[in-house]
């Protein structure tokens, strides 16, 4: 577990807001010298505290309406095999997220879609067409927002 | 905005590879560089594109323990969204609000130390927040695809 003091969080929190600012622009705003701010950062990423860079999209605006968490469980367990339904489900260009969860499913889908009924085409081709797919259950999503966490 | 394919195919790159740089996009997407700059402007002064986030690896500051909460809310209350969602927002370990249409109101993405913390955040911060009908958990054991690839 890597150890953080206040500078490291704040660093963090700068680079989850936007992860293309400069060390020198980053550590003008902490107070702090361009190589000390290049060497934190560079010691954050070395260390595995940020695992990458994710785009902020208006998915929207590029014409994918609508998003579609989906809830799988797979049907006959112990039959199925999880690595096949892993690499058919992960190859669905229209699935975003593929999460192995315990619970109620067995799997949970963020999905695309241009509307609705693209949504229907990709849930009857792709996701009810998958080896060992059992029950489905969809939500449709309204509206997301993602903290800043325990930094 | 309109975007056309050489838009399509820079953010296809951009996408698959964030921390690229802008020559290096460029050049896998078929553009100059000077190109590829003005265009990813354009996306971004007509917010297409929002911004390039950091993702934070949880697991690496020591928090092991991920959990989706699935919640139906007392919708009798007019005030139950926005009242739950105002009182989420305080819980440091709540990582991301999500409402659905669908069986589920809502979710929140909970991070913890260990399953003694989760249990600690569930009883004393989740199970008080306000309007909850119901709530069920779905416990993270990893992650097959996250790279939240579009098919553009």
């Amino acid at each position: 577990m890597i150890a953080l003091d206040e500078i490291d969080r704040a660093i963090l929190r700068a680079l989850a807001e936007d992860a293309t600012q400069s060390a020198g622009a980053l550590g003008r705003k902490l107070g702090l010298s361009q190589p000390a701010t290049w060497r934190r950062i560079k010691r954050l990423r070395d260390e595995g505290a940020i695992a990458g860079q994710r785009l902020d999209l208006d998915l929207a605006a590029l014409g994918f309406g609508v998003t579609v968490f989906l809830g799988i469980s797979l049907a006959a367990k112990g039959r199925v095999s999880l690595p096949d339904f892993e690499r058919a489900v992960a190859a669905i260009p229209e699935v975003q997220t593929v999460q192995h969860v315990l619970g109620l499913y067995d799997y949970r889908l963020r999905v695309v879609a241009r509307d609705l009924s693209d949504f229907e085409r990709v849930w009857r081709r792709r996701i009810m067409t998958l080896p060992g797919v059992g029950g489905v259950d969809a939500n449709v999503l309204l509206s997301e927002e993602r903290l800043a966490g325990p930094l | 905005m309109l975007i056309d394919d050489s838009d399509r195919r820079l953010l296809r790159q951009l996408i698959a590879t964030p921390e690229a740089s802008t020559a290096d996009v460029a050049a896998r997407a078929g553009l100059t560089e000077a190109t590829c700059w003005r265009r990813l402007e354009r996306l971004r002064g007509a917010g297409i594109l929002r911004g390039q986030r950091a993702v934070i690896n949880w697991r690496a500051l020591g928090y092991e323990v991920e959990v989706s909460l699935r919640i139906t809310l007392d919708k009798t209350n007019p005030r139950a969204f926005d009242d739950f969602i105002a009182a989420a927002r305080l819980v440091p370990e709540v990582l991301e609000i999500q409402t659905f249409l669908g069986r589920v109101d809502v979710r929140l993405n909970v991070i913890a130390r260990d399953m003694a913390h989760y249990q600690q955040i569930y009883r004393d911060r989740i199970l008080p927040l306000p309007h909850i009908a119901d709530l069920e958990a779905l416990m993270h054991l990893s992650d097959i695809k996250s790279a939240e690839s579009l098919p553009l």
